[in-house]
Formats: structure tokens, C-alpha cells, sequence
């Protein structure tokens, strides 16, 4: 058979409950959800942005954390910008898993506070190389970049680069930059970053194409700390500038 | 005596594996974990292991280890001309190595990868749960050293019951893998292309993706400079970057990608796609 295009939808039509028409999902603040196959053992649930991820993310925590019936085969929850990637063992039933999703996704509320928020503060020394090129993109003098980058609490989003690195997102709408044309080869650790609607820390150092505003001290990775991420989702992050 | 193995040589790249890190995607470290999971399991079956019991993964063979303590050893995985003390022993069986006896592993003739368990496992400090050396995040432990010593532990569970497992080689000739649709097959202009065209591995694959290399993938017209949100790989998904050519995601795959997933092999396929050897000739095969 010939896998046609379309032959997603027919991966779709698993038994699974309607989604909650448009009018409910208004009422509710439910997440609208469509389920991607992602081989044996996953579903990659896309949403509309990166809010309708961290509410369905926040809906289903919980119930990893129950490890109750179909949850129990459930190991990994992986948060991106459109995407909730949800990872099982190979012996899961699919099916289930995607009822289970689908039925969080209708309780799932945006915007809500996630019920294990914590805030991080992480003071920065903001004398980054790239200071001046992101006053020149944004229209702002460097004061008013440290000011802006402070003045709004950032949220862990989700991560995937390095282990420990977060990209953060609902920063000050005025602090989006392109990357830089030429990415570095040499990032130093705790480099305070900023790329498109996003900060981060760089945990390590490593290759980098991120705008630099400063390094911290603070220690995202340690994989002899419980969590070994500093920056775990549900973190609230509040930059402070060390002025010494 | 405590047993163990002092490594005299370990070939192009020997690695500490087990069944890898789960729950920790999130927060950017990958599952890792023997890259031909069916091998690996198999010889913990056959020594009475617990499942999860470290072993080592060689790559393209050319290991020389000696034993410190009896022990008992199995090969499992690619075939490769293997021998104690210069006497040839079997693969998918029980092998004694006596205290100060060399097992020695020559160059594969079928498949890449092998699998050295030890009843017991080898005993080396977890990293977040695992032992396993990923070669993406630098977690777990440095490649295997000549001169180390690899303590074995007690991940036992009962008794081996058979000497021997009748277990095919890996195939030398054309391989065929089995493709689920993946999330993104909707970007390309003709997904059968995958099935119709002989890819070859290319020399540069490892345990973070395999590189197929042959007629290009094509895009739809008006997603053909498309940019795709990064968003979460598994093990076995086939991602295929703007030049058309499909990495098949190994072990040690980016936590998320951002180039579109054509298919996601069947995990069966990813093992067997794990012993494929640079040059080799592959066929996709769509289980719809």
C-alpha cells in the first residue's frame, strides 16, 4: 500500500473520543490536541503554541507521577514549541494512551499557574560581547536591554539542546533577536543568551550561535544534585543583574 | 577474589552499555543504551542476568580482555571470530574464561556491533540510573581503555538454563527495515520513494544516527523551504534534512530535531539497523 499523504489521518482514526468541539474548548480553556504518529511507542500530540504545551504538560505530570494504568508504560514527556512528545514502553497500547491524552487535554487549562511552580533567581553580570548588537536590533540602549531582560519573569519552556539547557520563554516582547549570522565555536559556561523569542543559559561550554548578554555562576547541570537541572519545567526564572 | 576483566585492548570503540536513561528527556539527556537492544538482552537472558545488567558494546570488534576470576562470558550480536586462549568459541553461548585465560574479539564479518555480557555484569557507577556512555551528552562513562579494570558485579537472576541460543547472524547482504508513517510524511512530495530506492550507510553513521545516502527525498513545492519547530525524535525516526538524505536516529539521537519525520522504524528494525555496516545496502519496507 502506498503511504499516500493522508495515510496520517488513518494512523489518527485509532478508537479515540471526538476532541471537544471549538465552543467547549472556548468555555473550558481546553487544549486543542492532534496526535502525530511517532512509531511503536509514542504520540507526537501538536497544539497551537508553546502555552497549549506547557498546559497539557501541566495536566499530564500528574499523571505520570500516578503511574495509574495506561501512565504506568509512560517514561518521558517531552515539551517543544507546537509539540508535546509523550514516550511509552514498546508493550503500551496506543490507543489508550491516546484516550488518556485526549481526555487530559479537555481538563487542560492555558495559562494556568502549574501546580509545582518554583522561582529561580539567576543573577547575571551583563557584560556580554553581544550587548550592543542586541540594542542595535531592539532600539534600546544596553541599560534598557539589562532592564528589559530583568524587569520580566521568564518560564522554563522546554529543553532538548544540552542537558540542563532551558529555553525560556514569556520574556519582555521587545527582547526578540535573530541568532547571530556566525555562531561562535566557543559559548562559555553560564553564558545568558538571547535567539528569537527566547533566553537561555548555555550549561556547558560548547558551540553557540545565541546573542550573549552575560554569564552567570549560577550551576544549571550537576549530575550529583537531585534534580541535576536547575532549570526543571514548571520553573518561574527571574534574572537579577550582580552589580560589583 | 573479586572478578573482573582487565581490558589489554579495546578496538575502535568499546562502550559501557545497558538499557539507558528513562525520564529524563525533558531536561535534555537522552535514553542511550545498548544501540542493538535484542543482542544485548539475549546474552543477560542466556547468563541468568538481571535484564538490565551492563555489558560491553563493541564496535567493529578487535577487543582483548583478560579474565581475574573464572568467569563466564557471552558473545552476542555481530559475528566476529572470537577465541579464549586462542581457542575459537561460539556465539549466543556460554563461554568460560578462567582466571588469567585471554578472550579475544577479531574484526566482525556480519554486523558492527557486539555484545560482551559476564554473569553478574560489570560493575561501574551509575549516572542518573544508567551506566551507559552517551556519546551525545558525554554521560556515563569514557569509552573503554586498555589497561582498565572492569570489576563484575551480582546482577544475577536465577541460573542460565541453555548453552546456547539459535540466533541468526546479522545479514551481510541487503537489509530490509519496516517504516511506520512518521509525523511529518504529509511534508514530502512521494513517501514511496522511501520504499523504492536502495539507500547505502554511509561511513559517516554512529550511535547518534545512521546516514543513508541515495536519490534525494523531495519536499512538497511550497514546504520545500519550510522551517519545522524543533520538536521531540525517538529512537529509529527517520529525519530527513534539506539535502534529502534520511538519518536514521541511533541511540544517542538529539532530544529534539528539527527536520521533518518522514517514518519511525519498528523497534526490531532499529536493532537490526544497529549492526548495518558502512557501505551496506538498505531497503525500507511501509507497515501501514
Amino acid at each position: 500500500m502506498t503511504p499516500a499523504p493522508d495515510s496520517v489521518d488513518a494512523v489518527d482514526a485509532v478508537d479515540v473520543p471526538d476532541a471537544v468541539d471549538a465552543a467547549d474548548a472556548a468555555a473550558t480553556g481546553s487544549v486543542s490536541v492532534r496526535f502525530l504518529p511517532m512509531g511503536e511507542a509514542a504520540w507526537l500530540v501538536e497544539t497551537d503554541d508553546i502555552e497549549s504545551v506547557l498546559a497539557l504538560e501541566a495536566a499530564l505530570a500528574p499523571l505520570l507521577r500516578s503511574g495509574e494504568g495506561v501512565w504506568a508504560d509512560v517514561d518521558d514527556l517531552v515539551p517543544a514549541a507546537r509539540t508535546l512528545l509523550v514516550v511509552a514502553r514498546r508493550t503500551t497500547n496506543l490507543a489508550d494512551l491516546a484516550n488518556g491524552i485526549r481526555a487530559a487535554a479537555g481538563r487542560a487549562t492555558r495559562g494556568a499557574p502549574s501546580g509545582t511552580t518554583t522561582v529561580t533567581e539567576i543573577p547575571v553580570h551583563y557584560d556580554g560581547p553581544d550587548l550592543d548588537d542586541v540594542a542595535a536590533h531592539t532600539g534600546l540602549t544596553r541599560a534598557e536591554v539589562v532592564a528589559a531582560h530583568t524587569g520580566t519573569p521568564w518560564r522554563v519552556g522546554f529543553g532538548g539542546f544540552a542537558p540542563g539547557f532551558a529555553y525560556l520563554v514569556g520574556g519582555d516582547p521587545r527582547l526578540v533577536v535573530p541568532r547571530r549570522t556566525e555562531p561562535r565555536t566557543r559559548v562559555p559556561v553560564g553564558a545568558v543568551a538571547l535567539a528569537g523569542e527566547f533566553s537561555g543559559i548555555y550549561p556547558r561550554e560548547s558551540p553557540g550561535g545565541w546573542q550573549l548578554l552575560g554569564t552567570t555562576d549560577a550551576v544549571l547541570w550537576d549530575v550529583d544534585r537531585e534534580p541535576p537541572a536547575l532549570l526543571v519545567p514548571g520553573t518561574t526564572v527571574r534574572f537579577t543583574e550582580v552589580t560589583s | 577474589m573479586n572478578r573482573a576483566v582487565e581490558v589489554l585492548a579495546p578496538g575502535p570503540m568499546t562502550l559501557l552499555q545497558d538499557l539507558g536513561r528513562f525520564g529524563h528527556l525533558a531536561v535534555g539527556v537522552g535514553r542511550a543504551g545498548a544501540a542493538d537492544a535484542g543482542s544485548y538482552l539475549l546474552g543477560n537472558r542466556l547468563l541468568g542476568n538481571a535484564s538490565g545488567a551492563a555489558a560491553l558494546e563493541v564496535t567493529m570488534g578487535n577487543l582483548r580482555l583478560r579474565a581475574s576470576g573464572d568467569l563466564l562470558v557471552c558473545l552476542t550480536g555481530a559475528a566476529a571470530p572470537a577465541s579464549v586462549d586462542g581457542r575459537p568459541v561460539p556465539r549466543a553461548a556460554l563461554v568460560e574464561v578462567r582466571h588469567g585465560q585471554e578472550l579475544s574479539l577479531g574484526m566482525p564479518v556480519a554486523g558492527l556491533r557486539t555484545y560482551v555480557a559476564v554473569r553478574g555484569g560489570f560493575s561501574v557507577p551509575e549516572v542518573l540510573g544508567s551506566v551507559s556512555s552517551d556519546t551525545m551528552s558525554g554521560l556515563g562513562p569514557e569509552p573503554v581503555r586498555a589497561g582498565q579494570v572492569l570489576p563484575v558485579g551480582d546482577r544475577t537472576e536465577g541460573f542460565p538454563v541453555v548453552d546456547v541460543a539459535g540466533v541468526a547472524e546479522p545479514s551481510t547482504g541487503t537489509v530490509t527495515l519496516d517504516v511506520l508513517p512518521g509525523p511529518r510524511l504529509d511534508w514530502f512530495a512521494d513517501p514511496e520513494r522511501l520504499a523504492q530506492t536502495p539507500w547505502s550507510v554511509s561511513s559517516r553513521s554512529d550511535r547518534k544516527g545512521i546516514r543513508l545516502e541515495g536519490e534525494p527525498l523531495e519536499r512538497h513545492a511550497e514546504l520545500r523551504d519550510a522551517e519545522l519547530p524543533s520538536e521531540g525524535m525517538v529512537r529509529g525516526a527517520i529525519q530527513v534534512p534539506p539535502n534529502g538524505q534520511p538519518v536514521v536516529f541511533l541511540n544517542d539521537h538529539p532530544v529534539t530535531g528539527g527536520y521533518p519525520v518522514i517514518g519511525v522504524l519498528r523497534s526490531a528494525s532499529v536493532d537490526r539497523a544497529a549492526q548495518l555496516q558502512p557501505g551496506q545496502e538498505v531497503r525500507l519496507r511501509w507497515n501501514l
